[in-house]
């Protein structure tokens, strides 16, 4: 009963709503939201579809705890074929969207087709209707946020919308709800914009949509796990003090934070950038950067940056609209702005910050696609005739430049854009981008962590930290430490994260809760919600059918073996300097051992005994 | 000893625990639009607020009342809503200083915090403190701590 059971169909072409009810047997083999909606997406298009054409397809999707008082119930994922990499894309975000779909009565939104006009679809309870959305066409998120608000009366309406970078074609543009939070990488807020659809807006008033199976077990459940997210020293004290941030001195100090599009692999500027920076008073106007944590929908851990920028920064100087507070960088936003480009400008990363969630696109690839850009222009590649200002490592004038282009699409924008991929392949360097399956890595060295290395060559979306956090073990001990550099033991680890997260994800809550929560604080948690029987061996085999079901729309859509690699800087280039001197990542060693954990032939494919006993 | 909501917004991180929390006591549901307390957020400031009614002494919302609809619970102080008497004419609505008194159209009566008969559920679900449920008569009392802990005049102790 923790689902709604009730599934909206948007036929943008016809400008159709309608309703139809949950298939159930997916729900009891996928549980919901990433799960569930890759069922859905696989059975209904052609994997070799054009992510951007008509016949790519959008879901806005819940998981079985979304809406619910369990810890970060409040998770919503939209899933479709990503642009940035060919590959199924799943975006997930917090926030309070999810949540009011789930209160409408919604497990899911599919958009099909796409529309000849700009709309947005309203969602009022059980009623949906496609509204007109020329006035909000070439705005920004926060405009059109403000405006649906307004134009319907309504302040309680929550939005999902896309700013102009999805609307002119970024290939990273993201979906951003309430604000700051964001359905970020792989491109799904392009998917959005090349189907003419500007917003989901929702508001839910239902009692009787859905309900957890059994309260009494439910409560015992959630407090339990409340319990042990406030005494765990992660989330009980470092994410609400520094959130993410509180890995940027961490990471650095180990010698795994990429800088200078992964030139190094420490950042001289990282003390300037990172989560403790952000107390302190700025010597400019003697006030902190942070001024509070805040908290997604149901969220007791609150890890959420809220941030005040100097008003007389360079950036931001005659801008009162960016004056006031607003979502500040986490440590994946903080170190693709700043490291990977050499910029140690606090300010300056949070004004670029801003304008990613103003305008939707997603700051991990924007930043690391400046990086790439950046090197092209340190070898002379690149000129400043051609990119219209002078792209030196660590300039925050440039930064900055290029995220107001790249925002709206103008100028070199145009080209940072691309992504990296596309960038260093039109500049003839392919090898300068750092990326896997296209999409952009994130803040973690895989020279450096041999674990993360593996988590971002066998990613289903591409480089990616939260498909198979290694971080886990290799730095922070959860739930075992291994050492940074060992290959021993961590194909079957990454398998076991990977299964998990797929877990998580499908749930409703949020990837965090697991640097305190393992699968037995997770397990009882869906059990009294959910009908039937989840035990915890359930569970991993859902995770593992998620895993391999994407895996084969990624088979299918034309991406092999030879796509689950890495740059050749992470596996020739050593490591310069620090503790993880000499270090490349040993992917040889530890992919033909992965395949056989996952019970796939050597070219990486299912063997059909793994078929057989995943039910696919 | 009668006892008080407290709220302390700069510990409010708006995670809605206590929306929700509302509404599964009152409506065995988790929809946070049936809350009879609210949190809100103001963006620029970068403040989140619970707010919900404060059980005046004298009640404006009980005084407007043309069918005695809101009667005291004088073990709690509560003002409280007789569902079968109330009559759904919004009077209360218009006389309430604060808007914590709301008509809920699914039902055709006013609904508002009654304190949860004397263990609201808010306060429970509050992650942080900023819900508390306190001495009616101190509930000033945590600040002038925090206020008398910088009073430390002596240069001989710092």
């Amino acid at each position: 009963m923790a689902w709604t059971k009730k599934v909206l169909r948007v036929n943008l072409t016809a400008g159709t709503c309608s309703t139809e009810p949950l298939n159930q047997q997916w729900a009891q083999d996928y549980l919901g939201q990433r799960g569930l909606a890759t069922k859905y997406l696989c059975s209904e298009i052609d994997p070799k579809v054009d992510p951007l054409a008509e016949g790519n397809k959008l879901i806005f999707v819940t998981g079985p705890l979304t809406g619910t008082m369990a810890a970060t119930g409040g998770r919503y994922s939209v899933v479709t074929k990503g642009p940035l990499t060919g590959a199924i894309a799943c975006s997930n975000s917090g926030g309070y969207f999810g949540a009011e779909l789930k209160f409408a009565g919604w497990d899911m939104v599919i958009f099909e087709g796409r529309s000849a006009k700009p709309v947005y679809l309203l969602i009022i309870d059980g009623k949906a209707e496609l509204l007109d959305a020329s006035h909000l066409w070439g705005t920004t998120t926060w405009h059109t946020e403000e405006t649906i608000k307004k134009q319907h009366q309504d302040p309680q309406i929550r939005v999902a919308s896309i700013g102009r970078a999805g609307e002119s074609g970024v290939m990273y543009a993201a979906i951003v709800n309430d604000l700051h939070r964001a359905a970020g990488r792989s491109g799904v807020g392009a998917v959005m914009g090349s189907k003419n659809l500007k917003a989901v807006a929702v508001r839910g008033t239902l009692t009787d949509a859905y309900q957890v199976a059994n309260p009494e077990a439910f409560f015992t459940a959630v407090d339990a796990g409340k319990a042990v997210l406030a005494a765990n020293g992660v989330t009980g004290v470092g994410l609400p003090t520094y959130g993410t941030q509180v890995l940027m001195n961490i990471i650095n100090e180990l010698g795994a934070l990429p800088s200078y599009n992964h030139r190094e692999a420490q950042f001289e500027g990282a003390n300037a950038i990172g989560g403790e920076a952000m107390h302190e008073k700025r010597p400019t106007d003697g006030k902190p950067n942070l001024i509070k944590n805040g908290a997604c929908f149901g969220c007791t851990i609150a890890c959420g940056r809220i941030s005040r920028m100097d008003p007389n920064h360079f950036s931001v100087k005659d801008k009162p609209q960016y004056h006031g507070a607003s979502g500040g960088v986490e440590y994946e936003a903080a170190w693709a702005l700043g490291a990977a480009n050499g910029v140690s400008d606090l300010e300056a990363l949070t004004y670029a910050n801003f304008l990613c969630n103003e305008d939707g696109y997603d700051p991990i690839s924007f930043g690391a696609t400046v990086g790439a850009a950046m090197e092209l222009y340190d070898l002379g590649i690149l000129t400043e005739a051609e990119v219209g200002l002078k792209l030196t490592w660590g300039s925050a004038e440039a930064l900055v430049k290029l995220a107001e282009w790249t925002a709206v699409g103008e100028g070199f924008g145009k080209i940072i854009g691309l992504g990296s991929k596309r960038l260093c392949a039109k500049y003839g360097r392919p090898e300068l981008s750092m990326t896997v399956k296209g999409q952009e890595f994130p803040a973690y060295d895989g020279r450096g962590l041999q674990g993360m290395g593996l988590e971002y060559a066998t990613s289903n979306r591409g480089a990616c930290h939260v498909r198979g956090y290694m971080v886990s073990p290799e730095v922070l001990g959860i739930p075992v430490k291994m050492e940074p550099q060992a290959t021993e033991g961590k194909p079957a680890m990454l398998k076991a994260f990977q299964d998990l997260t797929a877990v998580v994800d499908s749930a409703g809550i949020c990837l965090f809760t697991t640097f305190a929560w393992g699968l037995q604080d997770i397990q009882p948690q869906i059990q009294a919600a959910c009908e039937g029987d989840w035990s915890e061996e359930r569970l991993l085999l859902v995770g593992e059918r998620i895993w391999n079901l994407e895996r084969e729309f990624n088979l299918g859509a034309g991406l092999s073996k030879k796509d689950d690699t890495l740059p050749p800087r992470l596996l020739t280039e050593a490591i310069k300097t620090g503790p993880q001197k000499g270090a490349v990542c040993h992917l040889d060693k530890m992919l033909p051992e992965y395949y056989e954990v996952r019970g796939w032939t050597a070219e990486g494919v299912p063997t059909p005994a793994t078929r057989t006993r995943l039910s696919l | 000893m009668q006892k008080s909501l407290h709220i302390d917004p700069n510990k409010c991180t708006g995670c809605l625990q206590c929306e929700m929390a509302c509404s599964w006591e009152n409506h065995r549901s988790f929809t946070i639009a049936k809350s009879r307390i609210k949190v809100f957020s103001f963006h620029e400031a970068a403040r989140f607020v619970p707010y919900t009614c404060t059980q005046c002494d004298e009640a404006w919302c009980m005084m407007a009342c043309p069918t005695e609809a809101i009667k005291l619970d004088p073990v709690t102080g509560a003002k409280i809503v007789l569902d079968p008497t109330c009559v759904g004419c919004k009077v209360c609505t218009i006389a309430c200083p604060f808007g914590t008194i709301n008509y809920v159209a699914s039902s055709g009566k006013v609904q508002k915090c009654d304190l949860c008969g004397g263990a609201p559920a808010c306060a429970k679900a509050c992650p942080t403190g900023a819900i508390t449920f306190v001495d009616a008569d101190w509930t000033g009392l945590e600040k002038m701590r925090q206020w008398a802990d910088k009073t430390d005049t002596n240069p001989a102790t710092v």
